[in-house]
């Protein structure tokens, strides 16, 4: 298992959109991926779980992966969330 | 994490606020009230300080009995820096010694009408709420025939979809892909959505789809207590699937154990209606009809017949 804390810089947060593509990225691995934020641990590859989350620019969240591909998973996704969009 | 602080008592209790008001943020960690007749008769060893204290008739009658010096004492010694709040019933006066302690120590004092026994059981049964353990887990939960069923399975092995069918069937949806779980009284375990998606249900294909404004406030439910669980797995050769249903494998979550079955899914099993199945025989178990043991038991009896 790996995990690693991920600050969210898309300005305009984990809306529906970029949810939908990042749950489309998590969904390409085949390890259990979970983001957890406030003690809060939901599963990333389930887009209602995430945007229960209601992510906004700049919020701190933990990104875990577990299985073959975790660490390409985690960077791929840390990738993600870290780009300034 | 900071479930409950005093100001949601003051809100949720429309409380009035009298003094001691810098402290309206402390921390409630435990949902026992105090009330503290035996330390204003100056018996502090057991104070728990930690507890909201509740000051009732008795014990406001009590302390205007005392001398000025042992009340200004006691009432002094109530106000400790982690005490959350003093809450005063029945809207009795306020000592003038306790308004100088707890702006001294910032312990909010505060005031209801309520009666003393009925206020101490609203707080009571209002903190048990929220102080109850939580937890999330991904699944989907629904009310089939009134039994709570979690339905749960990796991402993609088709639990929105059996969701969509049973509520197509006339059962109610609780929560999609993201069930809170709370525990209440040790072993009850009550599931509900965030709020965020509640009557929401994800489909592959369609997107987003609001149940209730489809289906009409019938297909959905707020919340429900879980009774099982069914984890949905892709078909796997190898492994061995129940085929009597004579033993009843459990789950924990939390500290309670819950009845689990495991359903394989392969093309041409209906799943709506397995999973509705498994609610009503679940029900009819726990009425003591077990189909399963009854037949077992007159296949004993056959094969002992055999032999004699």
């Amino acid at each position: 298992m790996v995990e690693k804390q991920v600050e969210i810089k898309l300005k305009t947060g984990l809306q529906a959109r970029p949810a939908a593509l990042f749950v489309q990225e998590a969904n390409r691995f085949s390890s259990d991926i979970f983001l957890e934020k406030d003690g809060k641990k939901v599963n990333a590859k389930s887009i209602m779980g995430l945007m229960s989350l209601a992510l906004g620019s700049g919020t701190t969240v933990n990104l875990i992966a577990e299985g073959n591909d975790e660490e390409e998973a985690l960077q791929k996704l840390a990738d993600y969330i870290e780009q300034v969009g | 994490m900071v479930k409950v602080r005093t100001k949601d008592l003051i809100e949720k209790f429309d409380l009035e606020l009298i003094s001691g008001e810098e402290g309206i943020d402390r921390p409630i960690s435990i949902s026992d009230i105090s009330r503290p007749g035996l330390e204003i008769a100056g018996f502090f060893d057991y104070y728990p300080e930690e507890r909201i204290q509740l000051l009732g008739k008795t014990e406001l009658t009590f302390i205007g009995k005392l001398d000025d010096g042992d009340r200004k004492y006691r009432l002094q010694r109530l106000c400790t820096d982690i005490t959350p709040g003093i809450i005063i019933s029945r809207g009795m006066e306020v000592p003038e010694e306790l308004l100088e302690a707890s702006e001294r120590e910032s312990v909010p004092v505060m005031r209801s009408k309520l009666k003393t026994t009925r206020l101490s059981s609203h707080l009571t049964n209002y903190l048990e709420g929220k102080l109850a353990p939580t937890t999330a887990v991904h699944g989907v939960l629904v009310d089939i025939y009134g039994v709570g069923v979690l339905i749960t399975g990796k991402s993609g092995v088709g639990k929105s979809e059996t969701a969509l069918e049973l509520v197509k069937r006339g059962h109610r949806l609780v929560a999609d892909d993201c069930v809170e779980i709370r525990q209440e009284d040790q072993d009850t375990l009550i599931g509900s959505s965030p709020e965020l998606i509640e009557h929401l249900l994800e489909i592959r294909g369609l997107g987003i789809i609001n149940v209730m404004t489809l289906f009409g406030a019938g297909a959905v439910r707020s919340y429900k207590r879980i009774t099982l669980v069914i984890n949905l797995e892709l078909w796997d050769q190898n492994k061995q699937y129940d085929r009597l249903g004579l033993d009843e494998e459990k789950m924990k979550i939390i500290d309670t154990d819950i009845t689990k079955l495991t359903v394989p899914v392969r093309p041409g099993r209906n799943l709506a209606v397995i999973i509705e199945v498994a609610a009503m025989n679940f029900r009819l178990k726990r009425m003591g009809v077990n189909a399963a043991e009854q037949f077992s038991a007159r296949l004993s009896d056959v094969i002992d017949d055999g032999e004699h």
